[in-house]
């Protein structure tokens, strides 16, 4: 059965995406796009009415260069922080990365041409380094936020006008390691933050400097492309990487996986939690598919909640078993509502998917952009919701 | 005188009865002539003289006679005076002697009532003297051990006993025996309390009590309790003694010991408890006899369970015939004993037992395969050293050798791992036959035919070790080499079209299983397409994950050689990078391999004529196809106009690149391939070139294009795929004029390279 599905589509490549997490009442979702021609980079807010089904946009010019990481505010809905490559030509061909504040101008319809994005403030981190992968918000203080940058994680203060750095921690390695991204843990009241960089997942304490709180030495066989908190359930994540894989970690005991699946055919770029049921993950991949995963047995509505120890080799090899029967047509028909499973496969996208994210408005909605600027807005098949409300 | 023949009788027959001289003057007169007739007279005349003087002879001799006689009677008759005055002499004596006779019965009268009496009382002496002596005699023989005796004189006297007991004089014998009689009772007791007492004394000391007048319930119940703890001991000392032992002396051992005493324990108990008392007390001897039947035919039982589960007997003829033995005890208790069938436990023994037999050889195969799987693993590490010493250097000359080493190497490996196990297999199920040897008891009962034949070897043995292949090496598959990963797929798919048949074949014939049976019993069968389509799917899932991880290998390589350039201050390409050289290398290698293993299979898109370097073994497979894309696509690429590439897109798109793979040399290949391409698109898409690193992946992809074409199913995918790499740089390139590189130097770059 074939759900509704909406399609919207961009004029340019795009990599980034984030949900209004604000705004818990309309089901809203914010682009970056990137262009190596600086003016052309845009972000659209694009709004979906439930009812309709259809799609109304709002186009922003951000030419301050093509967007890397988009983050929408948790407080401010008109707030968003975005990490962009600008190419500046003279005196010399060259690129630099900037991290920004930004905040949606008030539109009120009238002008012709696109209005562009109001600069709040700069991260300055270039004396850090000079490639920035991320700047995140704190999960409970808006007045914080947290730039990736080379080996480092830098702490802002978010001032009036400008953001002041209050603290840095730093990875040691040999070769030079840099993250690849990183994120907060919505836990520990903003005390945590988790990197990804190779094959490593590390959870650093901000309070104290250079604290390496865990670490996962080898989360994925190959690089690790995106990691995600269980929102409701303490100590569990997913990652996901270039093995195709997605991993579930209770961070307790990180010597091996809770759960692994091999859903998809390439690289996993993309894993997030639903936020309301967190059985439900959203992986997204550059074989071209969007796969919903229903994990029920780690989720914090499982019955055998406690039973945190399920940590044994069967349950990871029947999670990789399980792959192959789901891309059989004659799957059995499983009617245990606790049996791990993917329970939809979206194929509408006709390039890799970098980016997938839950509407924060509506916990059914689930929102996917691909390099080719379609962005898709699916739902959870009505069987499963039920199963899962019921 | 010639008389003529006359008839008998005749009136004419002169010595005749009936002659009649008339009639034969007449006659004689009328027939004779005188001469004659004178002659007749005559001759008349002189018989006549001849018997007058015959009959004066007979005269005179009776008168002789006569004479003779009177003289006797007149002598008899003096005599016979002579007696009869005797005879009167005698009646007189008889009187006499009458009279006297009389007189001295009359005498005697008086005294002879005296005398019976007297006799009466000598007897009835004779008797209480011995009851007198009777508590003596009874403690002599108590000393003497005597019991039986003493039960015999006891249970003698004691109706007397019992009906003089009221008598003063006869209360104290009475005391005294019973006294006597509560020592021997406890004497037996004790005896039956001995743990030394042998069963046949026990039997008679039982008997003995019973003949006492003992309760028989209560002495049944101390029977049992005495016998039970014999039996306890028994069994303890079965237990103990297992070490050192196999299960064919076990049983025997066993069975000699326990299960004859057990016999005789029914039959004395059947003999000394039952049919002798009412039917109630009799069913609950009977009952007491069955729970202590049952509960010790239950331990025993156990107890041989204990030992067979503990003792993994390797031999299974040893098994099997320890098995036959127990059954054979078991039947003939049966016969004893027919409250409850035991043969209906000792059946489910034996079941378990062979099912364990087939449990314990599924664990040898299990481990046998597991063995096997180490040493394949083993010998793909050695010659896969050499190879890559091999790599780079000289390439073409050390190519051949190797692969041809290689592809017996792999196909050697392949049937070692599949015969071996065949082979294995079938040896297992001829052991397993003895299970069937028809002069066995317990093999004509038809569950266990049916439980162990389906249960047991079919599903529980052959079944589970196919079960078992698919599900190891599913497990495994993360765990081994790239080429051991290969190797099982191809396994398992030479199970799907040959083994799986051939041993359910086999097992099915040897143990005669009906494939076409009854549907109820074809739920118990697991179809051979079943393990088939389980055999498929492990090839088909280990076969994806040869592919994932042989594409994630080179997309590791493509991505190092992507990520550890500076693309933004590129300088102009001059050759080919050494990393494309190495992929195309590296998936020469992985052909080599596949192509041991795997059919060619076959191609669904053109070919290319722009691919010339082929290689002697390529050469081997025929192309037909000529397309010319090499040329026309490099040409479109370099007019860059973004409408054209879109529909190119547009057309592209509508090819699977992660289509299913499937078991050929081809399919393998392209998803090996695809992987990788989709790497170095995903890898290019997160940089930033300038014009010289674009035109250097130009150089890149084309050479790819220029190599790659052959390996694969459908050569537009791979074109489409590096079409979108050099798309996706070309939009990553920071150049305002994006230049291409012309063709023509592509060509002369990657003739060099």
């Amino acid at each position: 059965m074939k759900e509704d599905i909406a399609i919207y589509g961009l004029e340019y490549k795009a990599r980034t995406l984030s949900a209004l997490t604000a705004d818990t009442d309309s089901v809203g979702f914010l682009i970056g796009t990137q262009s190596l021609v600086m003016s052309n980079n845009q972000v659209h807010i694009v709004q979906l009415n439930e009812e309709t089904n259809d799609m109304s946009a709002k186009i922003y010019q951000h030419d301050a260069g093509e967007i890397w990481s988009l983050i929408s505010s948790p407080y401010d809905a008109s707030l968003l922080v975005t990490c962009y490559n600008s190419v500046v030509t003279s005196p010399e061909l060259q690129c630099t990365m900037g991290s920004s504040l930004w905040r949606l101008p008030n539109d009120d319809g009238t002008s012709e041409s696109l209005l562009p994005l109001e600069k709040v403030c700069d991260f300055d981190f270039l004396s850090h380094g000079p490639e920035v992968k991320v700047t995140a918000f704190h999960p409970t203080d808006q007045t914080k936020l947290a730039s990736v940058v080379e080996n480092k994680i830098l702490l802002w203060d978010l001032g009036k006008n400008s953001a002041k750095l209050t603290s840095e921690t730093v990875m040691e390695g040999k070769g030079q390691p840099k993250f690849y991204s990183g994120k907060f843990n919505p836990q520990q009241s903003g005390s945590q933050f988790a990197t990804l960089n190779e094959t490593f997942v590390r959870g650093w304490d901000l309070r104290a400097q250079s604290s390496q709180v865990w670490v996962i030495q080898e989360a994925h066989s190959q690089f690790v492309r995106d990691l995600d908190f269980n929102p409701n359930r303490q100590h569990f994540l997913g990652t996901c990487g270039d093995d195709g894989k997605s991993k579930f970690w209770d961070m307790r005991n990180l010597t091996k996986p809770v759960i692994t699946r091999s859903d998809h055919a390439h690289w996993v770029w993309s894993l997030r939690y639903n936020h309301y049921h967190d059985q439900l993950i959203a992986t997204s991949s550059s074989d071209m598919k969007v796969i919903l995963t229903c994990l029920s047995s780690i989720s914090s509505e499982s019955s055998y909640n406690q039973a945190d120890d399920i940590l044994d080799e069967d349950v990871e090899n029947m999670g990789d078993l399980d792959v192959k029967n789901s891309n059989k047509p004659s799957e059995s028909i499983k009617s245990d509502k606790n049996v791990d499973d993917v329970i939809a496969t979206f194929e509408e996208h006709e390039d890799s998917v970098y980016c997938v994210e839950w509407s924060s408005a509506d916990p059914w909605i689930v929102a996917s952009l691909s390099y080719d600027g379609r962005l898709l807005i699916n739902h959870v098949p009505k069987a499963e919701k039920y199963k899962i409300i019921l | 005188m010639e008389p003529p023949e006359k008839p008998r009788g005749s009136p004419f027959d002169i010595n005749g009865p009936d002659f009649n001289p008339d009639l034969y003057l007449q006659k004689l007169f009328k027939e004779c002539s005188l001469k004659h007739i004178m002659d007749c007279e005559s001759e008349v005349v002189k018989d006549c003289q001849l018997l007058n003087s015959d009959m004066q002879t007979l005269v005179y001799e009776n008168y002789n006679k006569f004479i003779l006689a009177t003289d006797t009677i007149k002598k008899m008759k003096t005599d016979f005076k002579k007696m009869e005055d005797e005879m009167e002499m005698l009646i007189q004596n008889m009187n006499s002697i009458t009279s006297f006779s009389e007189m001295i019965t009359s005498t005697l009268q008086g005294t002879h009532g005296q005398i019976s009496k007297l006799s009466g009382v000598h007897a009835l002496l004779k008797k209480l003297q011995f009851l007198f002596k009777l508590p003596g005699k009874l403690k002599l023989l108590l000393q003497e051990e005597d019991y039986e005796q003493a039960v015999q004189e006891f249970v003698k006297t004691q109706p007397i006993l019992d009906y003089y007991g009221d008598l003063d004089s006869f209360q104290g014998i009475q005391k005294d025996c019973n006294d006597i009689l509560q020592k021997l009772k406890t004497k037996l007791r004790d005896q039956l309390k001995n743990k030394d007492t042998s069963a046949k004394k026990l039997i008679k000391c039982i008997d003995l009590l019973l003949q006492l007048q003992e309760p028989s319930d209560q002495l049944c119940s101390e029977y049992l309790t005495f016998v039970d703890s014999r039996l306890a001991e028994q069994l303890s000392s079965m237990q103990i003694t297992h070490s050192g032992q196999d299960a064919a002396e076990f049983m025997d051992s066993g069975a000699n010991v326990f299960l004859t005493d057990l016999c005789l324990i029914v039959t004395s108990y059947t003999d000394m408890f039952l049919n002798r008392t009412n039917s109630l007390e009799d069913s609950e001897a009977v009952g007491k006899l069955n729970s202590f039947v049952i509960r010790n035919m239950n331990s025993y039982l156990e107890i041989v369970q204990l030992k067979l589960e503990g003792t993994s007997e390797e031999d299974t003829a040893v098994l099997v015939s320890a098995l036959d033995r127990l059954y054979c005890r078991l039947q003939a208790f049966n016969s004893l004993f027919t409250h409850v069938d035991f043969t209906v436990k000792g059946m489910e023994l034996i079941i378990s037992a062979a099912h364990r037999q087939c449990r314990n050889h599924l664990v040898s195969l299990k481990s046998h395969f597991a063995d096997s799987l180490a040493r394949v693993k083993q010998s793909l590490a050695a010659p896969k050293y050499t190879s890559s010493h091999t790599e780079g250097s000289v390439y073409t000359s050390n190519k051949s050798l190797d692969l041809s080493s290689n592809s017996a190497l792999s196909t050697e490996l392949l049937t070692s791992l599949v015969l071996a196990s065949v082979e294995k297999v079938k040896g297992i199920l001829q052991d397993l036959l003895l299970f069937l040897q028809p002069e066995l008891t317990f093999i004509s009962k038809y569950n266990f035919k049916e439980a162990f034949c389906i249960d047991g070897v079919r599903e529980g043995l052959v079944v589970s070790f196919l079960h078992h292949v698919t599900a190891t090496v599913q497990a495994s598959a993360h765990k081994v080499p790239l080429q051991l990963l290969l190797l099982l797929s191809k396994m398992c798919l030479e199970y799907e079209s040959n083994s799986v048949r051939y041993l359910l074949n086999v097992t099915d014939e040897w143990f005669s299983i009906n494939i076409n049976a009854s549907r109820a019993e074809q739920e118990l069968l697991s179809s051979e397409a079943e393990i088939c389509t389980g055999m498929k799917t492990a090839a088909q899932y280990l076969m994806n994950q040869y592919v994932f991880a042989a594409g994630s290998a080179l997309s590791v390589m493509v991505k190092k050689s992507v990520d550890t350039r500076d693309w933004f201050h590129c300088a102009e390409p001059r050759t080919v990078r050494a990393a494309m050289k190495r992929v195309i290398e590296d998936i020469t290698t992985i052909d080599c391999q596949v192509g041991a293993l795997f059919e060619e299979g076959t191609r669904t898109g053109g070919s290319s004529d722009s691919s010339r370097r082929v290689s002697a073994q390529q050469s081997a497979r025929s192309y037909q196809h000529h397309s010319r894309w090499g040329t026309s696509a490099a040409s479109q690429v370099s007019n860059v106009s973004l409408p054209a590439a879109a529909i190119n897109k547009i057309f592209s798109q509508n090819i699977d690149i992660f289509a299913p793979i499937q078991f050929s040399r081809i399919s393998i290949l392209t998803g090996i391939i695809n992987i990788t391409l989709k790497a170095l698109l995903e890898c290019v898409r997160l940089k930033t070139f300038n014009k010289y690193g674009l035109q250097q992946v130009q150089v890149d992809t084309h050479y790819l294009k220029i190599y790659l074409w052959r390996f694969v199913a459908d050569e537009t995918v791979i074109r489409n795929l590096l079409d979108e790499v050099v798309r996706s740089v070309t939009n990553r390139c920071i150049d305002g004029d994006k230049q291409l590189m012309e063709h023509g130097i592509l060509e002369i770059i990657c003739e060099k390279g």
